[in-house]
């Protein structure tokens, strides 16, 4: 009972619950990858998820917007229990969450502008095509693209692509934000500005976010909090001080990586 | 007595997995079907994607064209050469403009199109959905709230729906027109008595239900490709296989519709 209560930050008020997860499940045919897990997002935070390849990050985060359905357990988000949405709720939910796909996910039959275009366009209806392009090229220029905007994305680096695929994220301006490694395969020039920007996200729209990564840099640079999976259950929580003075073992063999 | 045990428990196993295959049929079914009416619900909504939706009418009618162009004016062609010793024989040669056109109006050019369509604009949308959806791009629309159904499933199966009855007529056209070339490689007719013949034949309902059945062959194609791109499993090789699996079940259900389409025409006419 004492493992799962959360360490609530030190504040006068207590923050509003953002995405709350209980005993979570999941599982694919005889691999269960989820085991009864619970966790809680509060508003404003940024919460770290490390964890080894395959321990099921990109799994949960998935569940958080139903593109899986759990096998167990319940997920509410904004209020919502996402399970029992029906179309129109689930899609209203979703404009309001951000999804940082691990591959990028880029639509490659449309230029990095109509990428940014399409979730702009049927989303934010109301803009003109001048406030539409000015809000592109902003966003483009946030993430260091700003000339590649008519470029394929078989025409960009694998990096490249990463940060457009970001760009397309946040120029919806989501309250909520699921990175799924935000910075992997990113020079550490580069990692370091997706950091910043994401900490910029954050202050500027107060969105509560999701970073999976296993960039310690990023974790360092980012996190209000971090909480550690291994086999699909959670190992560890706690700040980024907790976890670098550990003396846990798995823990340090994440974070001896760079010290 | 005694009883192989072995012996049965690998006819319950195979058994087993008999009911598996069925079941996995009834099921494929059953997912067809709840597609199609996702697809229909999504029709109807306000927000149509007119331009991705003109943009499928030029790669489905326009990037067809050559193909069919080809298959038009050989079918006529071939028919021609083939049915007029026989007429020949007969002493009916007068006969053989209406009867090549009466049998390529009537079904060989719908159906003849309507499997090249199946071959050519089926196996592309099932790759070109089922490497979105691999590559998660289905996804990200579904996360975005950007209605992936609509914007590529709605304006795909409804540009197959306009664009295949096109074609059709078209490679009717062009069937005739080799009809007439093959003629004059015996004899010298004019176009215009050759149309004139063939067309003394042909009536308005021989058309007809013609024409109507090659909408439901170009709704049939469009909605298994894009099924069978969109229920792609995540793997590259489900991208072959989506490919594959979209023109063989698009050529058996275009012949399945065309022999429904010909019952009802006979019970009617
Ligand atoms: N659609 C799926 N079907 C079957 N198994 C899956 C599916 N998605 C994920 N898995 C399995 O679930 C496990 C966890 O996958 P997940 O993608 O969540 O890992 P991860 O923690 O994100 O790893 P990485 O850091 O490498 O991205 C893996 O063993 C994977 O094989
Ligand atoms: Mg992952």
């Amino acid at each position: 009972m004492f493992k799962n209560e959360t360490v609530i930050p030190v504040s006068t008020k207590i923050p509003d619950l953002v995405i709350e997860i209980n005993n979570l499940s999941k599982g694919f045919a005889a691999l269960q990858v989820l085991k009864n897990l619970s966790l809680k997002v509060f508003d404003g935070e940024n919460l770290v998820v490390l964890g080894k390849s395959g321990s099921g990050k990109s799994v949960l985060i998935k569940c958080i917007v139903r593109l899986l359905n759990p096998d167990k357990g319940t997920i509410t988000v904004l209020g919502e229990n996402v399970n029992e949405l029906k179309d129109k709720g689930l899609a209203t939910l979703r404009e309001k969450i951000g999804f940082l796909f691990q591959s990028g996910a880029l639509y490659d039959s449309m230029t990095i502008k109509q990428n940014l275009e399409f979730p702009l366009r049927r989303i934010k209806k109301k803009l003109t095509t001048k406030e539409r392009d000015e809000k592109i090229e902003e966003v483009l220029e946030n993430v260091g693209l700003a000339d590649t905007s008519h470029k394929m994305p078989s025409e960009l680096s694998g990096g490249m692509r990463k940060r457009a695929s970001l760009a397309r994220t946040i120029v919806v301006d989501p309250i909520i934000m699921l990175y799924d490694e935000p910075t992997t395969g990113l020079d550490p020039v580069t990692s370091d500005g997706i950091s910043a920007l994401i900490n910029d996200i954050q202050k500027k729209s107060q969105t509560s976010s999701i970073i999976i990564t296993h960039d310690i840099e990023c974790a360092r640079a980012t996190a209000d909090r971090i909480i550690m999976l291994k086999d699909g259950e959670i190992y560890t929580e706690g700040n980024i001080n907790d976890f670098e003075n550990s003396t846990d073992e798995v823990i340090q063999s994440f974070f001896k990586q760079k010290a | 007595m005694k009883i192989n045990t072995v012996a049965v428990k690998k006819q319950v196993i195979r058994l087993g997995e008999k009911t598996r295959e069925v079941n996995i049929f009834f099921l494929g079914i059953g997912e067809f079907f709840l597609f199609a009416r996702r697809m229909a619900k999504e029709t109807f909504s306000l927000d149509f994607e007119f331009s991705e939706f003109l943009r499928q009418c030029f790669q489905i009618g326009y990037k067809t064209l050559p193909l069919i162009s080809v298959t038009g004016l050989i079918m006529g062609l071939v028919l021609t050469i083939q049915s007029r010793p026989v007429l020949v024989d007969f002493g009916a040669v007068s006969m053989l403009p209406g009867m090549v056109a009466l049998s390529i109006i009537r079904e060989m050019g719908p159906v003849i199109t309507a499997l090249i369509c199946a071959g050519k604009i089926g196996s592309g949308m099932g790759a070109e959905l089922g490497s979105m959806k691999v590559s998660e791009q289905i996804d990200a629309m579904e996360v975005s709230s950007t209605h992936p159904i609509r914007f590529l499933v709605v304006t795909r199966v409804l540009a197959a729906t306009l664009m295949v009855p096109i074609l059709v007529l078209y490679a009717d056209a062009l069937g005739i027109l080799g009809s007439w070339a093959g003629a004059n490689l015996k004899e010298s007719v004019t176009f215009v008595l050759f149309f004139s013949q063939a067309f003394r034949v042909v009536e308005f309902m021989d058309f007809l239900p013609a024409v109507i059945k090659t909408f439901f062959f170009g709704a049939v194609i469009g909605l298994v490709g894009c099924y069978k791109g969109y229920s792609a499993g995540y793997g590259t090789e489900s991208v072959g296989k989506a490919a594959n699996s979209a023109v063989v079940l698009a050529s058996l259900l275009v012949i399945i519709v065309d022999l429904i389409a010909v019952q009802i025409t006979d019970m009617l006419l």
